[in-house]
């Protein structure tokens, strides 16, 4: 089993040690990882801000490059749900079918497709879990707070089983962050109330990290946090399964 | 202005943010517990959306049985094919009627066609009677939420108003007392009442009756002691079979208010004896969206009022911030359809979480309707040239690996070491409440290729 790993743009130039992460998670557990070069976008923020016609050179390059693999994972649940749901706008080759249907979040990559949920981690905080929209209603993550569905979520079942860690249940359990990608900026101001609400929860619930597969949502949090000075942090999932404190 | 100006100034207060927010997550909270006590709810959702697809399907047919059955029981049919038309209607109506005052519940079609300053111009006396609706109307402003129409209002702010309009007593925004007060008022609106206007939650194809649910029996208060009752419906309000009803009372009032059931459901079947009923059936761009593939399934909507109540972005920007009828993740899908120009700023004012595609109990898919909605804008509506060129430069660069190599550097270059003031200028709207993020020594392509290089 080949895989490649798609490490999204604004995770290569803002957030290194999440893709370093990433790729140590998959190595640990024996997984035949390869990084493409040649890697720009999925073209996620030009579709969410309407321009899904300028996203097509970024749907072909990102085609191009993860054609040969028989998974594509990705840190950033987001971004995987625009390849599986919004590569449609280019034509329907087989190519482009294989990597629509193989791309994979993480967690889920591990979960479902490796049927692994004890990485051997340990990470001994109390932590709150953000689930970010996309990976949750598009993927499928988990079950949604308004479904009347079993209760079942990725992210948890990996957490369980980091040693130490404390998961703490939140007020409001998957309500939107508001970073939304370029909703952040045109709507700035009921995006960041809903990012000091979110944080507040996870501060009401005496979370000490706050972590999520989506490390858009951890940059929008972490924002307001570093702004406010307030005494939480924000740690991708990948860098909690990877720790061994 | 648009969506997220409205929102900036709404946001002032944050105080009342908040309580909107927490007071609308209440009510999201009881649909949620109330949905849990019904085996198969997602089951029903599937069933109601299908029925609903299949109206929308059979349109023509359903309404000329729907019309048919309806006059075999002695009521009046008209047609309307927009708000005009509509009005048109009910003022020759109360003008043969030779009627003066008139009562009106809930209807969101009436606020739609903009039926109160119409028929004020023209000389009527109009009451809303829904307490909601009254209070709004005092106001002399338009509801918020289309189940909650004055949920922007605290009892504080109600009490004041109160006190101008019904010369209550201060009270301290006393619920019971000030209820009470407006009851006592409307109740002689009542009996003076020439003509009751309703609304219409579902009209039946199969037997030619209609179903008003209110929680206040204001319809049946109105509709029955006046002589001429005038229900307005709009064309996709139409179910086939009385059975269906089944599915759907159940679904509105769980996913509205989280009650097991509406407190009013009113049958209306015909006129009683020396009595009239009229009902009216409107269009008003409603076919317009029917003929629009990626958004027709926007016109299964009964009306719950979920989507808005689960929306973060709706809960924190109040109903007013949309500057339409129908606020909220549902306005933001029909709205563009009336008038693309005007609304073009409501499709984005959402971070497509899909809650609202969620809860709907008709299973609208609200979130990938806005995110078609996007795509329609940009091309056809004029943007701001700065949005414009950046996004489509960003294109261009994300096609080029090697432009975006370059690109990712200079950014990074920025960010680490451009003054602070230069960042975090006027022009950055991360920055205003945000600090961006720091950065590290390299990126992961550079990390890769020293550590990994195979
Ligand atoms: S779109 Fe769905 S949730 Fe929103 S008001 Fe209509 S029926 Fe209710």
């Amino acid at each position: 089993m080949r895989v490649g790993l798609f490490i999204p743009c604004y995770i290569n130039q803002l957030y290194p040690q999440v893709g370093i992460a990433t790729l140590e998670v998959l190595e640990k557990l024996g997984v035949d990882v390869y990084y493409p070069s040649g890697q720009t976008c999925c073209g996620q923020p030009l579709g969410n801000s309407g321009y899904e016609e300028d996203a097509k050179g970024a749907c072909q390059v990102f085609v191009e490059n993860f054609k040969e693999y028989d998974y594509i994972v990705g840190p950033s649940g987001s971004c995987i749900y625009h390849v599986k749901k919004h590569f449609d706008i280019i034509e329907q080759t087989p190519d482009v079918i294989n990597v629509r249907n193989n791309a994979f979040e993480l967690c889920e990559f591990i979960v479902k497709i490796l049927g692994i949920t004890d990485l051997g981690a340990s990470f001994p905080y109390k932590v709150g879990l953000h689930k970010s929209c996309h990976g949750l209603r598009g993927l499928h993550l988990g079950s949604c707070s308004e479904r009347m569905d079993a209760h079942y979520s990725t992210e948890e079942d990996l957490l369980a089983h980091v040693q130490g860690l404390e998961l703490m249940s939140l007020t409001r359990k998957d309500e939107c962050c508001g970073f939304g990608g370029t909703f952040a900026v045109f709507e700035e101001a009921i995006s960041v109330k809903m990012g000091k609400d979110r944080i507040q929860d996870h501060l009401n619930n005496d979370v000490e990290v706050i972590t999520g597969a989506d490390h858009s949502c951890l940059m929008h949090l972490e924002g307001l946090i570093n702004r406010n000075k307030q005494p939480i942090r924000v740690m991708h999932i990948a860098e909690i399964l990877n720790s061994s404190i | 202005m648009n969506h997220a100006q409205k929102a900036e100034i709404f946001n002032k207060n944050e105080a009342k943010v908040n309580w909107h927010d927490k007071a609308l997550w209440y009510v999201r909270e009881k649909r949620d517990n109330a949905a849990h006590g019904v085996k198969g709810w997602e089951q029903l959702r599937d069933l109601a959306s299908g029925v609903k697809a299949h109206v929308l399907s059979n349109l023509d047919e359903l309404l000329i049985e729907f019309e048919t059955n309806a006059q075999k029981n002695g009521i009046t049919v008209h047609w309307a094919s927009n708000a005009e038309e509509h009005n048109k209607i009910i003022n020759k109506i109360l003008t043969e009627k030779n009627a003066k005052k008139v009562v009106k519940s809930k209807s969101m079609l009436t606020e739609e066609c903009h039926l109160n300053p119409y028929l004020e111009s023209k000389g009527f006396e109009v009451v809303d009677t829904d307490l909601g609706e009254y209070i709004v109307q005092i106001a002399k402003e338009t509801p918020s939420h289309i189940v909650l129409p004055a949920i922007h209002k605290t009892k504080e702010e109600v009490d004041t108003l109160f006190q101008e309009h019904l010369g209550t007593k201060p009270s301290d925004g006393n619920p019971e007392y000030l209820t009470n007060e407006a009851r006592k008022h409307l109740r002689t609106k009542f009996l003076t009442a020439d003509v009751a206007i309703t609304g219409v939650n579902f009209a039946i194809a199969e037997t030619g009756g209609f179903v008003v649910c209110t929680n206040e029996g204001n319809a049946d208060m109105g509709a029955h002691l006046a002589k001429t009752h005038i229900a307005c419906m709009g064309i996709e309000k139409l179910i086939p079979k009385e059975a269906h009803l089944g599915i759907f009372l159940r679904l509105l009032a769980r996913s509205a208010t989280g009650q097991p059931i509406t407190t009013y459901s009113s049958h209306f079947n015909k006129p009683t004896e020396g009595s009239e009923m009229h009902i009216v059936i409107v269009d008003n761009g409603r076919t317009e969206q029917l003929s629009r593939e990626d958004f027709r399934s926007s016109l299964h909507c009964i009306r719950c009022g979920a989507c808005m109540n689960t929306c973060p972005i709706y809960r924190r920007s109040g109903g007013h911030s949309y500057d339409a009828t129908i606020p909220g993740p549902i306005g933001s899908i029909l709205s563009p359809g009336k008038d693309l120009t005007k609304h073009s700023s409501l499709p984005f004012a959402s971070t497509l979480c899909g809650s609202c595609s969620n809860v709907c109990p008709v299973k609208i898919n609200i979130h990938e309707q806005l995110y078609k909605w996007r795509q329609i804008i940009t091309k056809d509506v004029e943007q701001p040239v700065v949005k414009k060129t950046i996004l489509k430069m960003t294109g261009k660069v994300f096609s080029k690996p090697k432009f975006y190599g370059l690109a990712g550097r200079s950014v990074r270059f920025m960010l680490k070491y451009a003054p602070r003031f230069l960042v975090y200028s006027k022009l950055n709207a991360w920055g205003k409440a945000r600090e961006l993020p720091q950065i590290k020594n390299g990126n992961f392509d550079q990390w890769y290729k020293e550590k990994r290089s195979k």
